[in-house]
């Protein structure tokens, strides 16, 4: 019996978990599915539970219900993979030989790593929304505040969905107009970034937006520290912004498990090769999602595009044929702009977002780069997509790659 | 060899790290506004050479903190108004990676 381990039954994991299990022989291939956490988390959800339009409930359900009967799942923390070896050994003292490895381990924000971000502050006027808790929390704190200046902070990227910061400041702008307090709040967008997004023709149009809105971007701000005790954080080069209430994007890494086999950079992202996703260390490794250091966005859509890739390069691993270097940085995000109206971005390493229709060139029904409501509704729907179809790993009617038809250079 | 004589690409960083020497990294530090590299500038930019050398990639302000034992406070000191860059192009190295 051969065996192929995954590490992570998040949605890359999942996704290729389900993928493999329905093409392998059983009687020749055991997979094997590490994870540390029984709940599966809809973690684009997470953006929306602060203005109370999701509850805890519309984003979680149990990994298991995702896995295909056949594949071992093992509910343990990861004390060390050892690739030289090919094992990797569990805290809770197996040790799981392999063939083949998959690290699926994602990212996790560490709020740690700023100094003064949790002295004493942390989830009181200082809130992260990238965990469920933190979300939850602030939704709490939103219900009962009165005003006042509402500063989003980007630590350092790369992070996990780079468009959710934004879209969270959108949202806002719309809640506190129907919460009739906007007037008693000031917004302010701090990012370490340039302008308002990393690609240049998006990040002007969605810097468009921000001035539309009346939200006030401080490019280039870097975070030092966080002085709780006079409600300011302070950049590298003293710059100082005040705030009332801070919404972080801390930090996102990748998981520690990485740090202790030796296997990470110093995010403790794998170093992953950016078009085959086969290791850069070793031939049997491959790694997916937000656990790689490539630079391409942190992303669901990207996991799901990469899976297609990763899918067909296991498959050629196992019959010794070369791998291909299909993989194109494809990202396709939406963007929620409040008011019922949301954008769509679609890009990859070389090409930045352009206007036109997707997914089908010319006709749409989205439109790219560009506000309208049915985009809002792409996204609402995306949720229904991702329990039933995404996750088991079926076709979407999506290319992995990403297609110039249809959009305007 | 000074600056009109090496290649630049559009953004002014260097084409080929190899032709770097330290009087051209004094010509672009001027142009970035630093008159003068003190022992700290050279202890960044070799460092950073030494790192691009070894890896193929621009070291970016967290490695340069653990690896090369660089604070960012001081990083931030002596390569005013985004060090990444600014640094990077004084060493001879080309733009740091842009994030996504």
């Amino acid at each position: 019996m051969k065996n192929i381990v995954i590490l992570g039954a998040g949605t890359a994991g999942t996704i290729m978990a389900n993928k493999l299990a329905a093409a392998l022989d059983k009687t020749e291939w055991q997979i094997t599915v590490v994870d540390q956490e029984e709940i599966h988390y809809y973690q684009p959800g997470f953006l929306f539970i602060p203005f109370g339009i999701y509850t805890r409930e519309d984003v979680i359900k149990p990994k298991r219900d995702y896995l295909p009967p056949g594949v071992n799942l093992i509910m343990s923390k990861i004390e060390v993979i050892e690739p030289d070896r090919n094992r990797v050994k569990l805290e809770n003292g197996k040790v799981l030989p392999y063939d083949f490895l998959i690290i699926a381990t994602g990212s996790r924000i560490h709020p740690e790593e700023t100094e003064g971000m949790l002295n004493g502050a942390w989830h009181k006027n200082i809130f992260d929304f990238y965990t469920l808790e933190g979300a939850l929390k602030l939704a709490n704190f939103l219900k009962y505040w009165e005003g006042g200046r509402m500063v989003l902070n980007i630590v350092e990227m790369p992070i996990k969905c780079p468009v959710a910061p934004l879209e969270f400041v959108f949202l806002a702008d719309w809640w506190f107009t129907e919460q009739g307090i906007r007037d008693k709040v000031e917004i302010v967008f701090a990012t370490p970034l340039p302008g308002a997004f990393t690609k240049p023709r998006a990040s002007h149009f969605l810097g468009n937006f921000l001035e539309k809105k009346g939200i006030h971007l401080v490019p280039e701000f870097n975070i030092e520290r966080v002085d709780s005790s006079k409600n300011k954080i302070i950049s590298y080069d003293e710059k100082e912004i005040e705030y009332d209430l801070l919404v972080t994007i801390p930090t996102n890494m990748g998981d520690e498990v990485i740090a202790r086999s030796g296997m990470g950079d110093d995010l403790n992202f794998v170093p992953t090769d950016k078009h085959t996703l086969q290791s850069s260390q070793f031939e049997n490794v491959f790694v997916i999602g937000d656990a790689t250091n490539l630079p391409s966005s942190k992303a669901g859509s990207v996991a799901h595009f990469q899976s297609e890739v990763l899918f067909e390069n296991i498959m050629r691993a196992i019959e010794g044929r070369p791998l291909q270097p299909k993989f194109d940085g494809h990202a396709n995000c939406f963007i929620e702009s409040g008011f019922g109206k949301g954008i769509l971005i679609d890009f990859n390493y070389d090409v930045e977002p352009l206007p036109g229709k997707f997914p089908l060139p010319g006709i749409g029904p989205f439109s790219l780069l560009e506000e309208t409501k049915m985009n809002h509704w792409g996204k609402m729907m995306f949720r229904w997509m991702y329990w039933n179809l995404l996750l088991k790993g079926s076709e979407l009617p999506i290319q992995a790659q990403m297609n110039l038809a249809g959009k305007r250079l | 060899m000074d600056v009109k004589q090496v290649q630049l690409d559009a953004e002014g960083f260097l084409v080929d790290y190899k032709e770097w020497n330290e009087e051209l990294a004094k010509e672009l530090a001027k142009e970035e506004g630093i008159e003068e590299l003190t022992d700290r500038h050279w202890h960044v930019i070799r460092f950073m050479r030494e790192e691009y050398e070894k890896t193929g990639q621009v070291p970016t302000i967290r490695r340069l903190k653990n690896a090369g034992g660089i604070p960012t406070k001081e990083l931030y000191a002596l390569f005013p108004n985004g060090p990444a860059k600014k640094a990077a192009r004084i060493a001879g190295l080309p733009k740091p990676q842009g994030c996504v």
